[in-house]
């Protein structure tokens, strides 16, 4: 339970952080809140050549609004975006599914970006970041470039970085008015990785009809997914307990193979991820009718 | 490649020579040779080694010491003052809420951070802020009954 020997490399600038990660290529990992990675090298499932740690990078905790978006760098710790003013009235979506992650001490160190980079499928960010369609700013010795969330997860614990790359940022779009969000997840024991858990955000317009919905899961695939299936059930109808129900079922039944373990099923994944969709899109609706 | 760090531990400057490897948790036990934070899973599961890191509750057994290098660090020995218990830990004694007592001291550094944040948590609260915490003896009723004992309690 000891980590392998490893190069240890504490930059005190991005540039530097990016120098050394180039230098040293597949070899290196990036180290930021160290919540998922120390566990994997405690463990020995990891054994990196060199860890870059970010940590003494000054100018990466930001959390800022921008441009309609919420900004987050990649040093901002869960606990301080949990806690953030402008998160609350921007993107609540993000601070609700901060709270379903580990305990607060895991969220003390943990970050938002990190947890992305790290992109477990059973996470709650990184399906945030695909419900709403997040930017993902990366920085290499190449330049900048931003990446589509849909695109930046590419399978189980595997994203859009290539070798001397670092997720810089997660630019979130803020949520726009009349509009209800839910986060929803059923996990064994509180904090736990989610068995099967949905997000969801729902726009209404003068009518009561869903102008925009937004439907993804997690812990269902080896990936975040969009569930465009449930999506089109409700696109321009009223949302009413019928097409939820509707919509919810055709999430269950666009699931192709869940993922069947020691903890959970395929059918029972398959099952849990229609409830939950559906639990999903009637606390949506209900906040964004109560947002006027 | 060892590395020269110093970190200031309940009050008092600790310096060290250590391999990168060397998580916070071992750097207190081995080289500080404090050994009341205990370590049970090492993977960041059971909360037995949370300790305070620049007065937030952290599981050390996830960060390395030479991360901690420069920061203020308390743990479960910085609590008793004069040879007096900290009100958290007379409250433990008198709640029942410790038998084997191996998970006490993280559960006692978590309560600390909690009622440092939260001075007067609900029930409900106390439950969250100890829900990093893992208990094999008391079925936690204890737990929670010494910490709502203190709650609202002056420092």
């Amino acid at each position: 339970m000891k980590p392998p020997s490893f190069e240890y490399f504490a930059p005190t600038t991005l540039d530097e952080a990016v120098a050394l990660l180039a230098q040293h290529g597949d070899e290196a990992k990036v180290l930021a809140g160290g919540q998922s990675l120390v566990p994997m090298l405690n463990l020995r499932l990891a054994r990196p050549a060199a860890l870059v740690d970010l940590n003494r990078v000054t100018g990466l905790d930001y959390v800022r609004a921008e441009n309609g978006h919420v900004v987050i760098g990649a040093l901002a710790r869960q606990r301080a975006v949990e806690r953030s003013a402008d998160v609350a009235a921007r993107q609540p979506l993000i601070a609700a599914a901060i709270r379903l992650i580990g305990h607060p001490a895991v969220r003390n160190r943990g970050t938002v970006v990190g947890s992305l980079a790290h992109a477990d499928p059973a996470a709650e960010l990184p399906a945030v970041a695909v419900a709403l369609g997040a930017e993902m700013v990366v920085t290499g010795p190449n330049g900048e470039r931003v990446v589509a969330a849909d695109d930046f997860f590419v399978s189980y614990l595997t994203v859009d970085l290539a070798p001397g790359e670092v997720l810089k940022e997660a630019r979130f779009p803020a949520l726009p008015p009349r509009t209800g969000w839910s986060i929803v997840e059923v996990a064994r024991r509180f904090g736990d990785f989610a068995l099967a858990g949905a997000v969801a955000t729902l726009t209404l317009d003068d009518q009561g009809a869903a102008s925009d919905v937004r439907v993804a899961l997690f812990g269902v695939a080896d990936r975040p997914v969009r569930v465009p299936e449930a999506e089109q059930v409700l696109r321009g109808e009223r949302p009413d307990d019928d097409r939820i129900a509707a919509a919810a079922e055709a999430a269950r039944a666009a699931l192709v193979d869940p993922p069947s373990d020691v903890h959970a099923s395929a059918a029972y994944r398959r099952h849990v991820a229609g409830v939950l969709v559906g639990r999903a899109l009637r606390e949506a609706r209900e906040r964004a009718q109560a947002s006027g | 490649m060892k590395r020269a760090i110093a970190l200031t531990i309940n009050g008092v400057r600790v310096e060290a020579e250590v391999e990168p490897r060397k998580t916070l948790a071992d750097f207190i036990r081995e080289d500080a040779e404090l050994t009341g934070t205990k370590l049970g899973c090492e993977h960041g599961v059971c909360g037995a080694c949370t300790v305070l890191l620049n007065g937030e509750a952290v599981r050390s057994c996830l960060i390395f010491a030479v991360q901690a290098d420069g920061a203020e660090i308390m743990t479960v020995e910085g609590l008793a003052q004069n040879g007096q218990f900290h009100k958290l830990q007379q409250a433990f004694w008198e709640n029942h809420a410790l038998q084997c007592g191996f998970c006490t001291p993280g559960f006692l550094m978590s309560s600390y951070a909690l009622l440092q944040e939260n001075p007067n948590p609900t029930e409900d609260e106390i439950r969250e802020g100890l829900s990093g915490n893992i208990c094999r003896c008391t079925g936690y009723q204890g737990i929670v009954a010494a910490v709502k004992s203190v709650a609202g309690s002056a420092e």
